[in-house]
């Protein structure tokens, strides 16, 4: 047998549960306590596409460093779901731990000899404890993290201090889920040597860091962003994010006096008709969005279009996940960059804003309609289920009360009044950005009639050649003025000077700090941009001027932005390397540190990572 | 390019409305449609009826689909905005308008193919959940700007122009409308304009998803012998259960109407609808009725016309969703943004 495992607060806890058995609340509290210790750590949940019934796991990484992007391997595992069990207990780290409900006597051949068992009779102190069927199922819950809590080593009175915090305004509740897990905590401490190797140690690492999850936050992002409009169908990883907003509106947008809202959201029949009513709020003067993930995106495909030709201001926040309908519904990519960045039919391109985490999905959330009335197009926020379902540790949100809406050109009717020339499509500043006016504005000055691409500079109906190209141009002006707004790259330089670079966006920015870290560790040194938006900054460009090879990593099987750098910066398709993580689970660090010290022909390197 | 205004030209005949406004105050562009297209004669009518409603142009925002009945609404009301969408899909469109500024009219044209067909599923829901609008769908049974193809609303039995039969059943808008709860239902015809324009004008007061199914033959593609969406065919086979006269307000009725024969609704914003029966028994408030008498007569092959049902007291999206009085997009910083107070709490809740 090798060696247990010895390590403070740096390892990965893993529970398996049955969806629906009510698991996830406790499961919440055990990732919390380790954050009130002072110990960053990330949460996942790793969920099939269903209710009740089946297989969930909830995974947590705890890591002193700081390292949030998903390690891979477990080291101290909770089997409670029967069915996995044989999975679950391979999947635990040679030298690691297995805590088990021990009421039912398993042979030994479900064991394995090289790793820790600690068994509680789980079911059986719940059984003698309570009579309720459901209570006794929800107690189990609360009396595993109990037994953790003794061994680990963790602060019993954080742990009471969390319980009563989570059952607040439910104050029946607190008691007798302090008893059961001081239950689960006692009886590791009289039967099992406590604590074990993994320990947990009150640091000082989160600072003012907040753990919150990004659709959660994008939602916040569209409040603070002055949406008014939200009209969505149902979707995996996308829903959560309209729920949050309806309940943040709750919160934040109803009249205290009149108790009117001050929010309209409307659960549409698909996503044709969600992204419709969002256009015809754009066009209408309210701000409006959209949640959704691929499949929606393939549907709305067309009105996109349009609003692009009509230049129509929509937010579209893509949750993404895998493949279409019976694709990896509940499952992590980054695979709807081209099919955003050129949604539809026609010559189209589209902004994409990409957070790298809750706290750039509030900000981009926010910002996304402000550029949406500045450019007169749809925006899309990309976000991914990894970022977008998991509670993630963040900088807290900041808000300036001196910032405006920027309602972007509009004319109002003393603007017409004053005599003011109005086209709808003509380009006044020469940043490609008409003049709009709301409907209802003026008595009679002002009134346009809205269509697709036949029409001339002041929306009357044409089919001639040299209006559309006009028309076209002037819309590739304006894409480039857009590269002047969006947030721009961020690039860090190694700590030598080095010709290799790499490219990253969103989700993947956890696991890339690390990965670079190990790979500086061994000698491979990179400078890294990563991208925050598309239409690209000229940054970009020069960045890959600069190195000789620049890897570009990315969860997608089809490398979908290095297509976009080759296409849209005309750059080598020689230089760009591709990095790509696409089974459907987090990149990690491990895999891309490995992946480009390969690349990088650093031969030695890859045993001293694995 | 030097912008000239349009000459006005002042007919002696020319009557201005409460507004100052002329009939010519309410049109649009030239029609580009074919002479004698159904669907002109219900562009006349939208003009005639805002003209004695002596309504604010600019305060109705007009939306379409795609199609010849989709293309109409440049040839009327030129002051207000307007919205030439995509196929089908007018309904969400209109729907998060309505949302956007709950102050203005909305007046969705549509069509047959457009609302029976690819957007049969928006049509239903956008009735359904009650918007405020007037949905007129100009139904000829054919696809007129594809070149007459079969909607879903021909008949079963009806034949084409080349003399294809139509062996699918028809979808009926105003038994759909009907069922999904519009609360101002009515079907006329494009050569009535008598009384076309007095529907029109009720359904533009109703505060309350009102539709109207207004049979406009097509003659380029659906005119001819053995259709049943021709000139002569619905001539032939409509039969009004009543007709409408529209009173901006209450005033005394003049004339004298054997008993029961005159009912008068009176719609939220204070307008009334005299209801003068054609059809003895018919009650224009009962939901269920009317659809029984409708399926009635269709299996005989007429076709009912009238205000075919009316809720006096209907609600709207606005009303479900609990907005507030005035437009959304009206709303500024201080209604929208809770400020950094309020995120800070947010964030000492996630610690
Ligand atoms: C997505 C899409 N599919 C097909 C078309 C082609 N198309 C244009 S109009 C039309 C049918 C219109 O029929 P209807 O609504 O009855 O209008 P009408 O011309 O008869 O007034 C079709 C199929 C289109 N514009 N968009
Ligand atoms: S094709 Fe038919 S519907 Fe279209 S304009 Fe001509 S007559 Fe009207
Ligand atoms: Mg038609």
């Amino acid at each position: 047998m090798p060696k247990p495992l010895e390590r403070v607060n740096d390892f990965v806890v893993k529970f398996a549960n049955v969806n629906g058995s009510g698991s996830a609340s406790a499961n919440t509290l055990f990732g919390k306590i380790i954050l009130r210790m002072g110990i960053p750590a990330t949460p996942r949940n790793i969920f099939p596409s269903n209710i009740q019934g089946l297989p969930t796991w909830y995974e947590v990484r705890i890591s002193e460093a700081g390292w949030l992007g998903s390690r891979g391997g477990v080291d101290l595992m909770v089997p409670m779901n029967p069915q996995t069990w044989d999975q679950d207990m391979a999947s635990v780290e040679p030298g690691g731990y297995v805590l088990y409900d021990s009421t039912k006597p398993l042979p030994p051949s479900k064991f394995r000899d090289d790793v820790t068992v600690l068994g509680v009779p789980l079911t059986e102190m719940c059984n003698a404890a309570y009579t309720d069927p459901r209570q006794r199922q929800l107690f189990k819950n609360v009396m595993y993290v109990g037994a953790l809590a003794a061994l680990l080593d963790m602060e019993v009175e954080v742990v009471e201090k969390l319980i009563a915090e989570q059952f607040w305004g439910k104050e029946k509740l607190i008691k007798p889920n302090i008893a059961a897990m001081h239950m689960g905590r006692d009886w590791a401490l009289k039967n099992l040597p406590c604590p074990i190797g993994l320990r947990l140690k009150r640091v000082d690492k989160v600072g003012d860091r907040i753990m919150v999850e990004g659709n959660s936050a994008a939602a916040l992002g569209a409040v603070y962003g002055g949406a008014t409009v939200c009209a969505w169908y149902p979707i995996t990883p996308s829903s959560s994010l309209a729920e949050a907003f309806t309940s943040h509106c709750k919160r934040f947008r109803v009249d205290q006096t009149s108790s009117k809202r001050k929010y309209a959201i409307v659960q549409a029949e698909d996503e044709l008709a969600s992204i419709g009513m969002v256009i015809g709020a754009g066009w209408n003067g309210a701000r409006a969005f959209t949640s959704t993930s691929g499949p929606g995106i393939s549907l709305m495909q067309e009105f996109i279009g349009l609003a692009y030709f009509a230049e129509i201001p929509a937010v579209i926040f893509d949750v993404q996940r895998g493949g279409p309908s019976t694709g990896m519904p509940t499952r992590t990519q980054q695979c709807d960059l081209l099919s955003a960045a050129y949604a539809s039919h026609g010559d189209t391109k589209h902004v994409l804003l990409l957070p790298e985490d809750p706290k750039e999905c509030f900000d981009f959330g926010a910002q996304a309609f402000d550029l949406a009335d500045r450019l007169q197009t749809p925006i899309f926020v990309m976000l991914d289920l990894d970022i977008g379902m998991n509670e993630r540790l963040c900088a807290p949100f900041k808000w300036d009360d001196a910032r405006r809406m920027d309602r972007g050109k509009v004319m109002t009717a003393k603007d017409l009044d004053s005599g003011k020339p109005f086209g709808r499509y003509l380009d006044v500043d020469g940043d490609g950005i008409p003049y709009r006016t709301y409907p209802g504005t003026h008595p009679t000055r002002g009134a346009f009639f809205t269509r697709g691409t036949t029409k001339d500079q002041y929306a009357r109906y044409t089919e001639e050649g040299p209006a559309y190209i006009e028309n076209m141009t002037r819309l590739l002006r304006k894409f480039d003025t857009a590269k002047t707004l969006v947030p721009q790259p961020i690039r860090r330089d190694a700590a030598q000077p080095t010709r290799l670079g790499a490219i990253y966006y969103g989700s993947t920015s956890p696991a890339m700090d690390e990965a670079l870290h190990r790979l500086a560790g061994e000698g491979v040194h990179l400078n890294t941009l990563r991208l925050r938006a598309f239409p690209f900054h000229q940054d970009v460009t020069a960045f890959c001027a600069a190195h000789d090879r620049v890897f570009v990593v990315e969860q997608n099987r089809d490398g979908q932005m290095r297509t976009l750098l080759m296409s849209e910066c005309g750059i080598d398709p020689a230089k760009l390397a591709p990095v790509l993580h696409y089974d459907g689970t987090p990149i990690t660090a491990k895999f891309i540190a490995e992946t480009i010290a390969e690349k990088a022909n650093v031969v030695p390197f890859r045993k001293a990572v694995s | 390019m030097s912008y000239l205004p349009k000459p006005k030209f002042r007919h002696p005949g020319l009557q201005k409305n409460k507004l100052g406004y002329t009939r010519r105050d309410y049109e649009g562009s030239v029609s580009t449609l074919c002479a004698g297209c159904g669907h002109d004669s219900i562009s006349a009518a939208i003009i005639q009826a805002c003209y004695e409603l002596d309504l604010e142009p600019h305060r109705l925002a007009k939306l379409s689909g795609i199609g010849c009945s989709s293309k109409t609404p440049t040839y009327f009301l030129g002051q207000s905005h307007g919205f030439n969408s995509v196929h089908g899909r007018m309904p969400s469109v209109l729907t998060g308008a309505n949302l956007a500024n709950r102050d203005l009219i909305y007046l969705g044209v549509s069509g047959d193919g457009d609302s029976a067909s690819i957007g049969l599923g928006q049509f239903a829901h956008a009735i359904r959940r009650g918007v405020d609008m007037l949905y007129v769908v100009e139904n000829n049974g054919v696809y007129g700007l594809t070149k007459g193809q079969f909607s879903a609303t021909a008949d079963a039995g009806s034949k084409s122009k080349w003399g294809a039969d139509n062996n699918d059943s028809p979808i009926d808008m105003v038994a759909l409308a009907l069922q999904l709860g519009a609360t101002y239902v009515a079907r006329s015809f494009s050569g009535d304009k008598q009384q076309l324009v007095p529907l029109i004008k009720g359904a533009l007061g109703h505060r309350g998803a009102a539709f109207i199914d207004c049979i406009s033959p097509c003659v380029a593609f659906n005119n001819h012998a053995g259709s049943t969406k021709s000139f002569d065919y619905v001539r032939e086979h409509n039969e009004a259960v009543n007709a409408l006269d529209y009173m901006p307000v209450r005033s005394e009725i003049k004339a004298d109407y054997a008993e029961g024969a005159l009912e008068q609704v009176t719609q939220h914003d204070g307008s009334v609808l005299n209801l003068y029966k054609l059809a003895r028994d018919y009650d224009v408030h009962d939901r269920i009725a009317a659809m029984t008498y409708l399926q009635k007569k269709n299996a005989k092959g007429e076709i009912a016309t009238g205000l075919l049902y009316v809720d006096s007291s209907p609600k709207d999206l606005h009303a479900h969703l609990q907005t507030v009085e005035g437009p959304l997009n009206l709303l500024g910083d201080a209604d929208l943004i809770p400020g950094a107070a309020a995120l800070e709490k947010f964030n000492a809740a996630r610690r």
